[in-house]
């Protein structure tokens, strides 16, 4: 259990450490994913340079999907990604927030947590304290109102 | 961008980009971070506690953080033109933000997905990730675009 979180953890370190080095890029899972889609939307395509804005990061989801394919049947599913035992109005409810909230807060566990720690960023060391505190305190919530 | 990036440039950028999240979603595969119970055992600080969060930070933090260091050895990145793409540094510690950072946190908790795992989790085609993403994308264009009408303090 540690040793696996560690070694995943130093290759995410180098996942993030490709892309600034050669590209000049923060590693933000929630920034690349909704700016693709905004830029779709609103039809940001017209020159080289947004063609270019929409390509890195439109190959850098769909390396996040061929990941996971391989995730899944590497080793016989033994990383095979698992599912939220949240009801579906929660996750919905989830989903809701961690799309809006990434979006007011500028980030989320990689781009700040990750990538903006490591570059001494205050802001994204705000950030990161914030949504750990309070999402320990809603599974504290949680786990009072549920019983668990 | 300042100045044009060339073509083989951009080519060799996109692959790199490719292989980063391809790279990505295998460290989050290897780490248990594409299992939310993994996620909500972290946060779960008052009952049956699971540190391997940590350990994934302090990993990728480690190599991240060597990575933040050889940008001040290069003049500019090996594939683009300059660093101008990257936050600049001095603190925006906007209410706005820190309303967004402790809505998220409570998102995340809920379900026990972030952005990352949650795109590495999409192949798997289970009902509630594909659920989360439609719900997650649904509130990143609810911000891009009408966010701003809506939420005027900074």
């Amino acid at each position: 259990m540690f040793v696996q979180a560690l070694i995943g953890g130093l290759i995410i370190g180098v996942a993030g450490a490709l892309l600034l080095l050669f590209n000049g890029r923060i590693m933000g899972a929630s920034g690349i994913a909704s700016l693709f889609i905004s830029k779709i939307l609103q039809r940001k395509w017209a020159s080289h340079q947004q063609q270019f804005e929409l390509a890195w990061r439109g190959f850098f989801l769909l390396g996040m999907i061929l990941g996971g394919v391989v995730l899944l049947h590497f080793s016989d599913g033994a990383f095979a990604p698992q599912e939220s035992e949240a009801s579906a109005p929660v996750i919905a409810i989830a989903g809701l927030l961690v799309g809006m909230g990434t979006r007011l807060g500028l980030g989320c566990t990689s781009g700040h947590g990750i990538c903006g720690i490591s570059r001494l960023s205050l802001r994204s060391v705000f950030a990161t304290c914030l949504f750990i505190a309070s999402g320990m305190a809603t599974v504290y919530l949680m786990r009072l109102l549920g019983g668990k | 961008m300042n100045t044009a990036q060339s073509l083989p440039q951009a080519f060799k950028s996109v692959i790199i980009s490719l292989f980063s999240g391809f790279l990505f979603s295998i460290g989050l595969g290897v780490a248990g971070m594409t299992n939310p119970k993994n996620v909500i055992g972290f946060l779960n600080i008052a009952g049956d506690w699971k540190p391997a969060l940590i350990y994934v930070m302090i990993g990728s933090i480690l190599v991240y953080s060597l990575a933040h260091f050889l940008t001040r050895k290069l003049t500019s990145p090996i594939a683009a033109p300059d660093w101008s793409e990257l936050p600049k540094p001095g603190a925006n510690l906007s209410v706005k933000a820190q309303f967004g950072n402790i809505l998220f946190g409570v998102g995340w908790a809920l379900a026990g997905y972030c952005p990352g795992p949650v795109f590495a989790s999409l192949p798997a085609f289970h009902s509630s990730t594909w659920l989360f993403a439609a719900f997650m994308v649904t509130g990143f264009i609810f911000w891009d675009f009408f966010g701003s009408k809506i939420m005027r303090i900074s």
